[in-house]
Formats: structure tokens, C-alpha cells, sequence
């Protein structure tokens, strides 16, 4: 993506044009006698990237963390409506959370690559999945780093801890490792809130690259990267009760040039938040 | 004069040194002392003839080898049954308990496991392994007897081994796919292990200085041979050396002193083994 091209304009929105890959219906999301989300509905269309932004404690990490049951981890987390991936309800008792994961990745806020090499860090995933072949491990890692903007920079390094590599370049080891399992949703948890202006814009550049084929969700608080890189914005504010709502969504270029609602004019204006 | 002046709030701050510092001195001191002396009073009696023979004369002269060796037969029995049990547990504690009131009980039943007395363990051995289970006195139920006392401590450095893993990486596993299990084998055991290794090594340090539980579990003073299966009765260290001591009248002080001394470096060995273990595991983070 060239510089200072701020918002994709788009005359036809990807929703309209190819239809929803995450759909949430009036969905309530309680941490025990919290409720962190209260009748949240959106869709989220295929292959672009959708960002979700709004002030701190708003709910939209848990927004995000609902797409591929993150929360289940959380002691106490209840969800109420329904929440789709390709029009089947992924909170029903036949869905396996494990398959579900593999196809709905997530990238963390604070790069987490694990202790072993950059290699084993890719081939983890495909690894736990079955495939035992060092050549076609070996492709995958390859095919993934390259995918992830990685390769050139680690080719030499393959061996060498994860951890030994910077902050932008663990990300991004991090995107190749959810790459390697080949998802279809990858979903983006401020990837950028630990990195410098630098490893952001490489991100930023990757995540336009990867839109491509897969279907992003972003979650971020810095509105410039929302405007810089998503097709689709959505806002979301916390209500007297703390509870997350979602204000409004659509494109980005009308939610920031022309947003609906007046909360929304008021944060992307910078009047509070 | 000038220059000398020392506000009250100094003074106050070199008296809490002092006092801090002399507290800190008297915590090592007898731990130095101990292993000092010992070296002093039993250096002398170490030989290569010590190490490698029987005693004769009821303890009174000849070596300990049947002690030393039994000392290590029990060290591995003890871990043989405390390790995959306590890792296990541990892992149970750590991962997969929900938080209710059984695995509080659970966890306040092996806090309160580890500061059972010594004989206790040793009754419930003798009442368990060697007469319900009729092994007899044997090395067996002597080491079932000492992995039982252990296990708390194996319990314990394990589920907090386990515990102290970041999340992130748990997270990191769990959101490409990999199943609790895969996480757990792959990710935590990986990093939880130099911590577990540690508190095993410190358990089986202390379970090899015990007396009272294999006093009545299977310890015997004199045996012609080396125990040849695990249903045979045993010599071991602390033993040999409390039943010199008190029940051996004339015996020499420098045999207790060469006895103890054995025990002591092998008890400090495994404490050193441990340390090492856990430097290097610090390092490579």
C-alpha cells in the first residue's frame, strides 16, 4: 500500500459483493455477572479486511475473541445469540472448537512466538495437525514465511530461537506460524500496539497483501491504521454498565468521512475517547 | 566535625544492616559449621577399602557398601514411583482441575502431605505396603513408603513449574489449532520441565536422608549380601549410621563421622545437581 492513501474508497462494498464469512446476531457475552457485549449484529465479508475500533474496555478484543471461541478459556464466559462462520453456528455443541481454530487463526497484541526456532515455530501448527514429512514441512514453512514477508529476512535463521529475532519480525513469524495451518479467517488483536512506526507499516503492508485471500478481522485503538487499512470499519463504545455495543459499521471511508451516528463523529473527530 | 555528621535516620538505616546482615550470618552459619566439621572428623575414615567393603565386627570396622549401595537402590525406587505420579498430578492440578472445592481440598490435603512427620509416613507404610499389600520388609515398601512423602513435593515444584508458563504461549497453541493436550505436551512440559526436574532432585535429596520411614519399612543394620530383588530388606545411610551410633556400643567415632560424611555428599550432590539445573534453565531463556 502506497503512503498516504488514507481510505479505499469502495462503490460496492465486498459485503454486497461476495456475501458474509463471520456473522453475529444479537450476541450477549457475559464473564460471569459481567456483561462485556450486549446485542452485538455484524457481518463481516470474505477476503477484506474488517477493522473493529473504539476506547479502551469497550469489548472489542472480546468481539474478536467470540470468532474462534477464545473466551471458552476465560472461567465464566457465556455467550447468548448466535455467532456464524459460513452461515453454520460455531457456539453449537457439534462444532469442534479445534478444527474451528484451525480455520479461524488469531494474531496476538504482544508477538508470542514460543521458545524453539523460527522452523519449528512455523511447523508447529501443521505439526499438531499430522503431517510428520520434513519436505513438506519444510514447503509449508517456506511457503509461509515468504506469505508472511519473513523469508528473505530468516532464511539464514531458520534455527535459531524465535525469540532471537525483533519485535516486527516475531509478529510476523507469528502471522506465518497461523498461515502454516492454512485458515480462512485470520483474526488481529492490535497487532501492531507493541511494534515501532516501521514494523507497523510492514504489517499494515502484509495485511493488505493478505486480504487477498483471507479474511481479516482487526482489532485496533489507533483510528490512522483503521482509516490506512481496513475495507470495513466497525465502532463500538461501552454503555453505563460497561457494556460493549456496537454503534455502527460499514465502510470505512463512509464510517470516517460520513459515520451515521453522532458517538461515532464525536471519537473519530477525537471529541472524547 | 562537621563532615561527620549522621542524621538519626542513618543511624537507624546501619543498625537494620547490621542486624540484617548478622540475622543472614546466623541462617548459614550452622549449615557451614555442620558440613565443615563433618569433613574434618570424617575425611580421615574415607578410602577406597570404606567405600567398597562390608562392615565387620557389627559396624564396629570394614566399609559400608551395602549401605551406599542400598541408599542408591532407594533413591531410584523413590523416584520411580514419585516422579510419573507427582508430574501427573501436577499436571492434573495445574491444567485440567476447575476450580471447586474438591481441588481445594485436594491441594490444601498436599500442602498439608508435606509437613506429616517422618514417622508417620514410616507407620503408614508399615501398615500399608509391607502388611496390607505383604510386601514385607523390603526395599520395595520402604521406597513406595519414601515416594509417598516426596510426592508432595514433586506435586507442588510441578503444578507450579506448570503454572509459571506465560500464557501467551498457551494461547498461541491453542489459536492455531493444537489441542489441549498437543499444548500442554508441547508447549508447557518444554518450559515447565528444568522446574519440575528441580523439585524432583530436591525430594529424592531429602528422601535419601530419611530414617524413620525406612526404619520400620525394611532398613536392616547388618546383611551378608546386597539385596538382589525388590522384595529383599536393605541397608542405607542415615540408618547404618544412627544404629552405629546409638546401638553399636564402642564403636569407633570415626566411622560415624565417615558415614555421615558419605551421606552428607550425597545429599548435597543432588542439591548441587539441582542448582545446576536450575542456572542453566535461567540462562537459556
Amino acid at each position: 500500500m502506497k503512503e498516504g492513501r488514507v481510505v479505499v474508497n469502495n462503490a460496492v462494498s465486498p459485503a454486497q459483493k461476495n456475501g458474509v464469512k463471520l456473522r453475529t446476531e444479537r450476541v450477549n457475552l457475559y464473564y460471569g455477572s459481567f456483561q462485556a457485549l450486549r446485542d452485538v449484529s455484524l457481518d463481516i465479508p470474505p477476503r477484506a479486511i474488517t477493522a473493529i475500533i473504539g476506547p479502551s474496555g469497550c469489548g472489542k478484543s472480546s468481539l474478536l475473541r467470540l470468532f474462534n471461541r477464545m473466551n471458552d478459556l476465560i472461567p465464566g464466559a457465556r455467550v447468548e445469540g448466535n455467532v456464524e462462520l459460513d452461515g453454520i453456528p460455531i457456539y453449537s455443541s457439534k462444532i469442534d472448537v479445534v478444527e474451528l481454530r484451525k480455520r479461524v487463526g488469531m494474531v496476538f497484541q504482544k508477538p508470542n512466538p514460543f521458545p524453539i526456532s523460527v522452523f519449528e515455530n512455523v511447523a508447529f501448527g501443521p505439526r499438531r495437525h499430522g503431517i510428520a514429512n520434513r519436505a513438506q514441512l519444510e514447503e509449508i514453512v517456506e511457503r509461509s514465511l515468504r506469505e508472511a514477508a519473513l523469508w528473505d529476512e530468516v532464511k539464514d535463521k531458520l534455527d535459531q530461537s524465535g525469540l532471537a529475532l525483533s519485535g516486527g519480525q516475531q509478529q510476523r513469524l507469528c502471522i506465518a506460524r497461523v498461515l502454516a495451518v492454512e485458515p480462512e479467517v485470520i483474526l488481529m488483536d492490535e497487532p501492531c500496539s507493541a511494534l515501532d512506526p516501521l514494523a507497523t507499516l510492514k504489517i499494515e503492508d502484509l495485511m493488505r497483501n493478505l486480504a487477498a485471500e483471507y479474511t481479516i478481522v482487526i482489532v485496533t485503538h489507533n483510528m490512522q491504521q483503521a482509516a490506512r487499512v481496513s475495507d470495513m470499519a466497525a465502532f463500538m463504545m461501552m454503555e453505563q454498565d460497561r457494556a460493549g455495543v456496537l454503534v455502527e459499521h460499514g465502510p470505512t471511508s463512509q464510517l470516517f468521512t460520513n459515520p451515521k451516528d453522532k458517538r461515532t463523529e464525536d471519537y473519530i473527530t477525537g471529541r472524547f475517547g | 566535625m562537621k563532615g561527620t555528621i549522621i542524621s538519626s535516620r542513618q543511624i537507624s538505616q546501619r543498625v537494620a544492616f547490621v542486624f540484617l546482615g548478622l540475622a543472614a550470618l546466623f541462617a548459614t552459619l550452622p549449615v557451614l559449621l555442620i558440613i565443615v566439621y563433618t569433613i574434618i572428623n570424617g575425611a580421615g575414615t574415607i578410602s577406597w577399602n570404606f567405600l567398597t567393603q562390608f562392615p565387620s565386627q557389627a559396624g564396629k570396622a570394614g566399609g559400608i557398601l551395602p549401605a551406599i549401595v542400598g541408599t542408591f537402590y532407594l533413591m531410584i525406587g523413590t523416584l520411580a514411583f514419585a516422579l510419573p505420579i507427582g508430574i501427573l498430578a501436577g499436571i492434573y492440578l495445574a491444567e485440567y482441575a476447575k476450580d471447586n472445592w474438591l481441588t481445594r481440598l485436594i491441594n490444601m490435603a498436599i500442602m498439608n502431605l508435606a509437613g506429616v512427620p517422618s514417622i508417620v509416613f514410616g507407620l503408614f507404610g508399615l501398615g500399608v505396603f509391607v502388611l496390607a499389600f505383604r510386601f514385607g520388609f523390603s526395599l520395595l515398601a520402604a521406597s513406595l513408603t519414601l515416594a509417598c512423602q516426596a510426592l508432595a513435593m514433586v506435586i507442588t515444584t510441578s503444578r507450579e513449574a506448570i503454572l509459571a508458563v506465560p500464557r501467551e504461549y498457551r494461547e498461541g497453541s491453542l489459536a492455531i489449532g493444537a489441542t489441549k493436550w498437543q499444548t500442554v505436551r508441547h508447549i508447557v512440559l518444554p518450559q515447565a520441565f528444568p522446574g519440575i526436574i528441580t523439585g524432583a532432585v530436591l525430594a529424592i535429596s531429602r528422601a535419601a536422608g530419611e530414617t524413620a520411614p525406612i526404619l520400620v519399612t525394611g532398613a536392616a543394620f547388618l546383611l551378608p549380601g546386597l539385596p538382589s530383588s525388590p522384595f529383599d530388606q536393605f541397608m542405607a545411610l542415615p540408618y547404618h549410621l544412627y544404629t552405629v551410633a546409638v546401638h553399636v556400643p564402642g564403636a569407633p567415632k570415626t566411622i560415624m563421622w565417615g558415614v555421615a560424611l558419605v551421606l552428607l555428599a550425597v545429599v548435597l550432590s543432588f542439591d548441587i545437581l539441582a542448582a545446576i539445573i536450575r542456572y542453566r534453565s535461567r540462562r537459556g531463556i
